[in-house]
């Protein structure tokens, strides 16, 4: 068995995040998602929205910078995670086609055993 | 015998070392005691015995290179040497799973399944050998790292992982079938190898009416080899190509299976394709093809598949079955998309058009932009010979075409 980072990207700025009833579903969407995948969960959360991110990027000369927002500028901002446990990227594949991204999409990455 | 070697490596580089190392005690051993009466067995055994055995001696490494140690129950079946066919299928899903990108199934295919080296991999793909190298190993990377599974997909993956497969397949056989650059039209490489893919699907999943559609169309499509460059290695249109020249042996084949992949509903893409193909194949003459047939064909397939180059082929069919005016709105029709806006065969359908309705300076200017758009020697000096002819108003050319019309 591997571990696999699922990483939920969407789209913050769509216009449909201003509707309530776009919340109580994604809700309702990760409850079900979490009955139906509970075995394989080994962790996740939801993140708060990026203007709420804080960057800090190194130098050449080990200055570090602190600036406001997300890391990579993008369409699509992380905006959640699951960590799963899977037999092979298959399975993982498999349960991240479940995970309720309907304004984005998700990204599954294996994580380094330590 | 790699792919039985790689069910138990996982890693295909060590599968490769096992392999070579099969053969070099098959010299010895076959010496002393006579070659076994499977010798593809024997040799598929000992390499993966020489596998397990090496894995077990690396297993302190397990727990940080997961995938390297075979489970349990692929040790059990060491001696089961019957399922080569099924090994060579997880090889196949394994390179061309979609979490590589195209260019990495490709070439892992050619390089794996085919058996073809790094460096005629890299001459595949126009690229050295060195690049072709390193693709190679980050592509087996990510095979490692991520765990790509080594089987066969669940039936509810199935067709579309096939459709993956197919994909690979048929793009080996459209790079071979029309270089897009280089000195020659064709590459009999890649087309022999695509057509030894399709053969192997087929033999693997006879029952999937998309591997019978594309063993048809690749049959169908390279039983014109012999007709489409003419002796100097130029290239010779549909339209003037010698029927006789074709490989009728290949037709009869591709056109059974054409009949047999149409039986399922809805059509697959590549069955509609080959089918188009053996509406070609079945004309006695270029003037005597069924255009209507081939338009509606088409039709079925921009349902299907509903892609630019289709259109095109539809509209360039519409010219034939009912005249260049009809043809040319056709693809008036499809001027706004990008992809045909830097296509070459486009702006040629344009020319041919333009010139058959007697407008000779639009036809020259469209093959002009055509010129523009290809790379490949063979077709742009057919270009180059199409616009002599038009400027000095060939009346040999010219006459040709408005007797076949």
């Amino acid at each position: 068995m591997s571990e696999y980072l699922i990483l939920i990207y969407q789209d913050e700025s769509d216009p449909s995040w201003r509707d309530p009833a776009t919340g109580e579903k994604m809700m309702k969407d990760h409850m079900a998602f979490g009955e139906k995948h509970g075995a394989s969960l080994r962790g996740g959360n939801a993140l708060h929205h990026t203007n709420s991110a804080t960057s800090l990027r190194h130098d050449k000369n080990g200055k570090v910078t602190v600036t406001d927002g997300a890391f990579a500028e993008t369409k699509e901002a992380l905006g959640g995670y699951y960590l799963i446990e899977a037999a092979d990227l298959d399975e993982a594949i498999a349960i991240a086609k479940d995970v309720p991204a309907a304004l984005g999409g998700v990204e599954v990455r294996p994580i380094m055993p330590t | 015998m790699l792919a039985a070697t790689v069910r138990v490596t996982r890693d295909i580089d060590a599968a490769e070392e096992c392999a070579q190392e099969a053969y070099a005690r098959a010299l010895t051993d076959w010496t002393i005691n006579g070659v076994p009466q499977k010798p593809g067995g024997w040799l598929t055994t000992v390499a993966r015995r020489l596998a397990i055995d090496q894995m077990r001696r690396h297993a302190t490494h397990e727990r940080l290179v997961p995938l390297l140690v075979a489970d349990a129950d692929d040790q059990t079946e060491v001696t089961n040497t019957d399922d080569v066919g099924d090994d060579r299928l997880r090889l196949i899903f394994t390179c061309c799973h979609p979490a590589l990108d195209l260019e990495s199934q490709i070439a892992l295919t050619l390089r794996f399944v085919c058996g073809l080296t790094t460096a005629e991999v890299a001459r595949a793909f126009l690229i050295k050998e060195s690049a072709m190298a390193a693709r190679l190993t980050r592509a087996k990377k990510k095979i490692a790292i991520s765990r790509i599974p080594y089987h066969v997909p669940s039936a509810t993956e199935l067709p579309d992982r096939i459709d993956t497969v197919l994909d690979v397949v048929h793009l080996v056989f459209t790079t071979g079938h029309t270089a897009p650059s280089g000195s020659s039209l064709v590459r009999d490489d890649l087309t022999s190898r695509a057509l030894q893919l399709a053969r192997m699907l087929r033999d693997l999943l006879a029952d999937d009416s998309g591997v019978a559609g594309l063993l048809a169309l690749i049959l169908l499509s390279d039983a014109r080899r012999n007709a489409r460059t003419s002796d100097n290695g130029s290239l010779v249109l549909l339209e003037d190509q010698d029927r006789t020249k074709w490989d009728h042996a290949s037709i009869r084949e591709g056109i059974g299976l054409v009949r047999e992949s149409l039986t399922r509903r809805p059509p697959t893409r590549f069955a509609l394709m080959a089918a188009v193909a053996a509406v070609h194949a079945e004309a006695p003459s270029f003037s005597e093809t069924d255009w209507g047939e081939i338009v509606s064909i088409y039709d079925l397939l921009l349902l299907t598949w509903p892609s630019p180059v289709v259109a095109l082929n539809r509209a360039v069919a519409v010219g034939f079955a009912q005249g260049p005016l009809a043809g040319l709105s056709a693809l008036d029709d499809l001027s706004g998309d990008p992809f045909l806006a830097h296509y070459t065969y486009y702006e040629s359908a344009r020319a041919d058009f333009l010139y058959r309705l007697g407008q000779r300076e639009q036809a020259i200017a469209s093959y002009e932009l055509a010129l523009h758009l290809t790379d490949n020697t063979v077709e742009r000096e057919f270009l180059q010979r199409r616009i002599a002819a038009f400027a000095a108003d060939s009346a040999e050319l010219g006459a040709s075409w408005k007797n076949s019309h």
